[in-house]
């Protein structure tokens, strides 16, 4: 499985980067990216990461009010609510994309959410994309 | 004077037309067309000649047009991708969501106005009288862009591009000009209406609104994405902008783009609201440019083969 999680630098890859140095390990399958704002995450990103086979994108950010940028993650949020239900018309399954919201402190929520993240992704199997370019 | 050739590829003739529009002030183009093919004349496809400039009218959908385009860019200089069916598959596009079965079916034998009581289907190959076997294009399994084909020098959008629209690109793109023959500005900036910081809600166009921005009294209006070549023509006589202008420039991914702009302008009531009115979303903020999009259609085992 190949996940990609684009993490906000204040928060949510801050809260990965914990989990490290707590020593909590999370799924192998997951590869964060670190952006400067879960917001600035563009859709066509998400597209072209589902393109390029990623089974699963995450997108993550600040706690509801504590974006560093006040909007941010809200529409981070909002950007993925639309996106699941675009997916389904292009014939991949809305749950591939999620979004996270989780404060630089918690490490287990963090671990939590990746090993649950994981489990749904194996569960729907690989990407459509990479399942018929696969052959 | 420069020499052209006008080709229809999966496209409806309208920017052709659009092109006859220009009535009298086609004689300042400089340019005289020597091969045109089917609509505008009858050039034989074995006998293009080499030319400056070869518009392309329509995205490909046939091994035919395929051919033809190829055959084109080999003989032109400058290959224009000449309104949004050309350069982002326009509204044939769509048909990228659904699979040829699906189509043929539905046009041939489903539709509502079809008369077919032998069930016939289009095939490649057909024998006529039992006897002559005639060839027909094969129907692909989905629509492409021109630059999914060939190298595109110049790219015009609009649906169809007006007649002032095209008689400004021509003489851009005899000067030299490639890329995206546009003023870059936004449907918007022309548009008499002011566009508000945030939408109402997300309903569709039901109601007349006359008099202000589409998008402040929450109805879908994309003219802030959209190249405003047409002058916001559509908002103008109050009718939302659909995008046929293609993306800004900048933008690779239009329907992508609106999604980020709706990401923006809607609160989390308007993003319900979007769902429970719209059943097909990807068809609204694709209805233009399906066939270049990042996905390019219903994900299918030949589809995503070709993108490679
Ligand atoms: S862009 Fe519009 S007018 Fe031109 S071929 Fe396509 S559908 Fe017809
Ligand atoms: S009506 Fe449409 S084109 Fe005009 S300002 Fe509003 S969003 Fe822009
Ligand atoms: S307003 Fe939009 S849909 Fe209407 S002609 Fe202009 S670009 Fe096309």
């Amino acid at each position: 499985m190949n996940i990609v999680g684009f993490a906000c630098q204040w928060c949510a890859y801050q809260a990965a980067d914990l989990a490290g140095s707590m020593k909590m390990e999370y799924p192998e399958s997951i590869k964060l990216i670190r952006v400067p704002c879960s917001g600035r995450v563009e859709t066509e990103f998400i597209l072209q990461a589902l393109l390029n086979g990623a089974d699963g994108v995450f997108v993550a950010g600040c706690p509801v009010a504590e974006c560093h940028y006040r909007m941010g993650n809200r529409i981070a949020r909002k950007r993925i609510a639309i996106l699941k239900r675009i997916l389904p018309e292009f014939g991949i399954e809305s749950g591939r994309v999620e979004f996270l919201q989780v404060s630089s402190a918690d490490a287990r929520r963090f671990v939590e959410f990746a090993e649950e993240f994981d489990r749904k992704i194996k569960k729907l199997g690989s990407n459509p994309i990479r399942r018929y370019s696969d052959g | 004077m420069v020499d052209v050739a006008i080709y229809l590829a999966a496209g409806c003739s309208g920017c052709e037309l659009s092109l006859l529009d220009l009535g009298d002030r086609l004689a300042d183009l400089n340019f005289r067309v020597i091969w045109a093919s089917p609509t505008l004349g009858d050039g034989k496809y074995g006998r293009i000649p080499e030319v400056d400039i070869a518009f392309v009218e329509g995205g490909v959908r046939l091994d035919e047009q395929e051919r033809i385009v190829r055959e084109l860019r080999r003989k032109s200089d400058v290959l224009v991708a000449f309104g949004i069916c050309a350069a982002c598959g326009g509204v044939p596009g769509l048909a990228n969501l659904h699979s040829k079965d699906e189509i043929l079916e539905g046009v041939f034998r489903k539709g509502t106005t079809t008369d077919n009581p032998e069930s016939i289907i289009p095939q490649k190959t057909v024998f006529v009288d039992g006897k002559y076997e005639l060839t027909l294009p094969e129907f692909y399994e989905n629509v492409r862009a021109v630059d999914q084909i060939v190298e595109v020098d110049c790219y015009i959008g609009g649906c169809p591009p007006t007649p002032g629209q095209i008689e400004d690109a021509v003489s851009r793109i005899i000067g030299g000009e490639v890329g995206w023959i546009t003023t870059a500005r936004a449907v918007c900036e022309s548009c008499p209406y002011e566009l508000g910081d945030g939408m109402e809600g997300a309903g569709r166009f039901t109601k007349i609104v006359s008099g202000e921005c589409f998008l402040k009294k929450g109805i879908l209006c994309f003219g802030p994405a959209t190249q405003g070549d047409c002058g916001a023509s559509c908002p103008k006589v109050n009718t939302p902008c659909r995008g046929c202008g293609g993306p800004l420039p900048a933008v690779s991914d239009y329907g992508a783009k609106i999604v980020d702009m709706l990401s923006l302008l809607l609160d989390e009531k308007g993003v319900e609201e979007l769902g429970s009115n719209y059943h097909t979303i990807a068809k609204l903020i694709y209805l233009y440019s399906m066939a270049s999009a990042t996905i390019p259609g219903r994900v299918r085992k030949y589809h995503v083969r070709e993108i490679e």
